[in-house]
């Protein structure tokens, strides 16, 4: 499986995560999140297919208007996206404080 | 339970701090960045140089099988024994660039410490292809072992 973008793309991005935040609080149309920036609605709108290819945005028709929301499954995603690097660590400490109780029992 | 080791990773930051409690007098934890033969054991790498003093460097180097599979340098700035690590840390060949650190080592009672990292990269995009490496070898190793189960039905 290749996803064309992945999450961490998504929130690279200042314009994408303000796109977030502002479609965190309801569920909002593409011209009222264009309203917030100064930017054209062309780059708006890449913005938004960028977040919607990489699942973090859910598109929800609404009589004749398309609505954009959170993915609660995308956003997991990004939460759980540290939780192998603090394994590592955790691992690798874990790891350190064996030897070092092995080595100070040793010497005393 | 409370998690021993932790990550804070703010958004829009290029750095991340790494706190772990250990229950060990803190002169052993700093013995263990310290020492080769340790750091050795505990990194799981071989330790090819370490200088601790100021201005000194270190390199460590992992092999696989005769092949270098992981080399990482770095530069000491700062050592106060028991007390204080300020060093570069880079790994070869890999997008994150040359982070700096700040190692903090503190006595909490005679024989427990905590150890506080403050990692800055370049920028926040360095930063996360640093958080993304475990994550991404770590849906690999999903994948793989995913794939040894399949082939092990057929």
């Amino acid at each position: 499986m290749k996803l064309r973008r992945d999450v961490f793309q998504a929130i690279a991005d200042p314009t994408r995560r303000t796109i977030i935040t502002l479609v965190a609080a309801s569920a909002m149309t593409p011209s009222a999140i264009a309203e917030n920036f100064e930017y054209s609605r062309q780059t708006i709108s890449k913005h938004i297919q960028i977040l919607t290819e990489c699942e973090i945005l859910e598109q929800e028709q609404k009589g004749r208007e398309i609505y954009y929301q959170l993915n609660p499954d995308g956003m997991k995603q990004i939460a759980d996206f540290i939780e192998p690097f603090r394994k590592l660590w955790d691992d690798r400490f874990n790891s350190l404080e064996a030897i070092m109780k092995q080595h100070q029992s040793n010497n005393t | 339970m409370e998690q021993k080791t932790k990550i804070n990773a703010l958004e829009g930051k290029q750095e991340l701090t790494i706190t772990r409690d250990f229950e060990l007098p803190v002169e052993l934890v700093y013995k263990a960045y310290t020492e080769a033969k340790f750091v050795a054991q505990w990194m799981g790498t071989n330790v090819l140089k370490l200088e601790n003093k100021k201005h000194g460097s270190y390199v460590f180097e992992t092999s696989h099988e005769g092949n270098v599979m992981f080399k990482a340098n770095g530069t000491i700035h700062k050592l106060i024994p028991n007390q204080e690590i300020v060093r570069t840390f880079e790994m070869e060949n890999m997008p994150i660039g040359v982070q700096l650190e700040f190692l903090n080592f503190e006595k909490i009672t005679e024989d427990k410490s905590k150890l506080t990292i403050q990692v800055i990269y370049k920028s926040e995009a360095h930063r996360a292809e640093q958080l993304k490496l475990p994550f991404v070898y770590g849906l690999n190793m999903a994948h793989n072992r995913l794939q040894e189960i399949l082939i092990s039905l057929i």
